[in-house]
């Protein structure tokens, strides 16, 4: 059975296994490609990609931005601010005059659940989803899956730990269903506040205590975002570090630790893990363009697996 | 009074006589056409239906009536009852063949959302009646949440005035309990009750202030009318656009928890046993409403409770689709909830069927889900999903879901349509062999904004009367016109 790919990248769940090792396989080739001096291929020469970020983003946007353009294709970058969007036009209206322009895909990041969804039934474009509100960031997922993949070679049986603010985070819905899928066993702690009911639907184990640490082969840490202290998820960060900052005390000697950035040095890690050589902080980032890279050349360039000639 | 304003009279109360009806329709601001109807509603003139309906199956569960009969609407009332092809037709009446049809007592829905004043371009009072005569209902009960919020006395009357321009189903009105809907401070509830108003509500939103409920309730006494309430704790719904469960934890969205109803429920329950005072709790969602409304009744409260056709057939399943569609409120929730509002609704602890008819803007509804605005239209489709999910698979009997559907006016005082000799023809004519695919032609209602779009249903309304007068007819439908 062929892989399972697109024609959108909406969610993990566009993917089959087979598709998600048929992306990795082909980053792989794209990561060789980002090791040489001159880091570009005409795969995707004469096309057009629209990135269209109605929020704040550094490193996806930048990301996707350098992907595109090591894969030749031209490449608009649109953000909320100083745009139409500003202006009040509604998101179908966008869609639509950028549509004007016959990209090969849109890019997107929405503050919004199922904004990468609806942008799919308005365009003849490849839609990928650069992160929809709280619900999925499936390239993030995609890299980490394939930065675990090049340490561990294999995902099945793997232990993987994600730690911190569940309820608000789409990088924790789509890993979640991305390492489930690759074999891994998932569990998930955080405050009771911060993990959502019945997340065990997803396939994960849910626990608000980190006593049980030990048994897990990766750490993967999220973001705690200071306003969820404001609306009173935790009383303080400084007793969510205490319980749940994962710092050179917690993490056992073996164990590998991610997190998807930006981090805050101090509450979610402390800084000697950060900087350890169990981090794969560097390489998750580093990982970005080539599986972006990927993700679009699949989506976009078709069926055969990608030779990329020396 | 002349025979014309009792035909436009919908109500079937044994207790009442006619004189005395036709007294109340005289007696409110001296109006002699058929369009202002005794007990607060309103709609425009209609000449009184002159129809004989052969061989339709008649089935009134309050009446006992269930089998085929000839029907002969006269002058709007229903005048007689006979055997299968007994009844001749009268010069001028005209024959409509009921071989296979259904005709059930006119549904009446307590809980629309009209959009007038000020909301027009969602619904007006033409196009939402349109739509619920095309749904078999004979009557609605419109809800106050309009631009301006029906809070004052003069608005109230203005917006009769124009039902009875345009309304072509009797409407009646419930106006706010506060000003502007903002929970602060109470209403003329008086004069509003003076101007017609069956009851008072803040629909949408909750009164989360319990002493200002209290209040209000305490007010009932002086000005009567039924309070109903949107159950919701603001601080446990919060920004929540959906369910709170496996769903929206899998989506990532605000959930809205169970409790934030029926804590509400118990709450309101307690404080109108206290005060003595009549509420009435609007579309019921979860399980644990259903529970607190039981308890509430066993405790001796004067308590009544709705659910809508939507809750009653999905779940937040489909919002898994991210179909904006899906997104009501109180939200679509868990199956142990939908089949706890099934099993309130047989025995009787859920005392009727609303659809809750919440028309949108295309605009409104094609954004992300969490920015799209909350409601579900239902008046076109409410019976035939109810007979189509619950009916035909076996789970709720044909009489029961008629009974529930044209129970709502009741609770606002309202008389229950009945197919019965003499009555006002208050009737709902259905071919239930008939299937449709909900939204393929279009809609009646000016919105398209529907839970049920694109699903095909069984169960099509043909022909409505209301108040005496055909209010609908499909336009397929055959009929001859004896000579005169």
């Amino acid at each position: 059975m062929s892989p399972r790919i697109g024609p959108h990248l909406l969610s993990i769940d566009d993917l089959d296994r087979a598709g998600i090792e048929r992306i990795l396989d082909t980053a792989e080739s794209f990561a060789e490609v980002s090791g040489r001096e001159i880091k570009k291929v005409p795969a995707l020469r004469g096309r057009t990609i629209v990135n269209l970020f109605y929020e704040a983003s550094t490193r996806t946007s930048s990301s996707f931005e350098l992907a595109a353009k090591r894969l030749s294709a031209d490449v608009v970058s649109i953000r909320s601010a100083g745009s139409s969007v500003e202006k009040g036009e509604s998101l179908k209206d966008t869609v639509h005059t950028l549509s004007a322009y016959d990209p090969a895909a849109i890019v997107i990041r929405s503050p919004h659940a199922g904004a990468a969804g609806l942008v799919a039934r308005w365009t003849a474009a490849a839609v990928i989803n650069a992160g929809d509100g709280k619900h999925e960031h499936p390239t993030q997922a995609l890299l980490d899956t394939f930065t675990l993949r090049r340490r561990l070679g294999r995902l099945d049986g793997v232990s993987i730990w994600i730690v911190g603010d569940v309820l608000h985070s789409r990088v924790a819905r789509s890993n979640i269903l991305a390492f489930r899928r690759m074999g891994a066993a998932v569990t998930v702690c955080g405050p009771p506040t911060l993990i959502p009911r019945e997340i065990e639907a997803l396939g994960a184990t849910a626990t608000t205590s980190l006593r049980r640490l030990g048994q897990a082969d990766v750490v993967y840490v999220l973001r705690m975002q200071h306003e969820r202290m404001r609306d009173a998820y935790v009383p303080s960060l400084r007793e969510y570090a205490e319980r749940y900052q994962i710092n050179s005390a917690r993490l056992a000697p073996g164990q590998l630790l991610m997190h998807p950035g930006p981090v805050n040095r101090g509450v979610e890690l402390s800084a000697e893990v950060i900087d350890s050589p169990q981090a794969l902080i560097g390489a998750q980032v580093k990982a970005g363009v080539a599986v972006r890279m990927a993700v679009l050349y699949e989506l976009l360039a078709g069926s055969p697996p990608l030779a990329v000639a020396a | 009074m002349t025979d014309e304003a009792m035909t436009g009279d919908p109500r079937t109360d044994d207790a009442m006589s006619d004189d005395r009806m036709s007294d109340d329709a005289m007696s409110d601001g001296g109006m002699t056409d058929d369009a202002r109807l005794a007990g607060g509603l309103s709609r425009r003139a209609a000449p009184p239906a002159q129809l004989l309906i052969r061989g339709a199956h008649l089935l009134d569960p309050r009446t006992g009536l269930d089998g085929p009969h000839d029907l002969l609407v006269r002058d709007g009332r229903i005048a007689e009852l006979g055997a299968p092809g007994s009844l001749p037709a009268p010069a001028g009446v005209e024959v409509l063949d009921g071989e296979g049809l259904h005709v059930f007592p006119g549904f009446v829905d307590g809980h629309v959302h009209l959009r007038t004043p000020g909301q027009e371009y969602k619904e007006d009072l033409d196009s939402g009646t349109a739509a619920a005569a095309a749904g078999g209902f004979c009557a609605v009960v419109a809800m106050p949440n309009t631009d301006p919020v029906l809070d004052q006395a003069s608005t109230l009357r203005a917006l009769h005035e124009r039902a009875r321009a345009q309304a072509r189903v009797p409407v009646g009105f419930l106006a706010a309990i506060t000003r502007a809907l903002e929970g602060r401070e109470l209403t003329e509830m008086a004069a509003l009750a003076d101007a017609g108003a069956l009851g008072f509500t803040d629909d949408g939103r909750p009164v989360a202030c319990a002493g200002l409920l209290r209040r209000a309730l305490q007010y009932q006494r002086l000005c009567g009318g039924v309070i109903a309430l949107h159950e919701e704790d603001p601080s446990l719904s919060r920004d929540g656009v959906m369910h709170e469960g496996a769903v929206s934890a899998r989506l990532g969205m605000a959930g809205i928890p169970s409790v934030s109803e029926s804590t509400m429920i118990a709450r309101d329950a307690a404080l109108a046993r206290y005060e003595d005072a009549r509420v009435h709790f609007l579309h019921l969602s979860a399980a644990e409403s259903v529970e607190a409304l039981e308890a509430a009744r066993r405790a001796g409260a004067a308590v009544s409770g709705e659910v809508t056709p939507h809750h009653l057939t999905l779940t937040d399943e489909c919002v898994r689709s991210l179909d904006s569609r899906f997104k009501v409120n109180p939200p679509l929730r868990a199956e142990r909830d939908r089949r706890a509002l099934i099993d309130g609704l047989r025995s009787g602890v859920i005392d009727c069927i609303a659809t809750d008819h919440a028309p949108h803007a295309r605009h409104e509804k094609e954004v992300p889900f969490e920015e799209a605005a909350m409601g579900s239209t239902g008046l076109e489709t409410a019976f035939a999903a109810l007979y189509s999910e619950l009916v035909r698979p076996g789970i709720l009997e044909l009489a029961l879901v008629v009974e529930r559907l044209s129970a709502g006016g009741a609770i606002y005082g309202l008389p229950t349509p009945r197919i019965a000799p003499d009555a006002p023809a208050n009737l709902a004519v259905v071919d239930l062999r008939r299937s449709f695919e909900v939204g393929a032609d279009g809609y009646v209602s000016r919105a398209e904004n529907c839970a049920f779009h694109g699903r095909r249903l069984h169960g099509r309304v043909v022909l409505t009367l209301a108040a005496g007068a055909v209010a609908f007819r499909e336009r397929v439908l055959m009929a001859a016109v004896a000579p005169r």
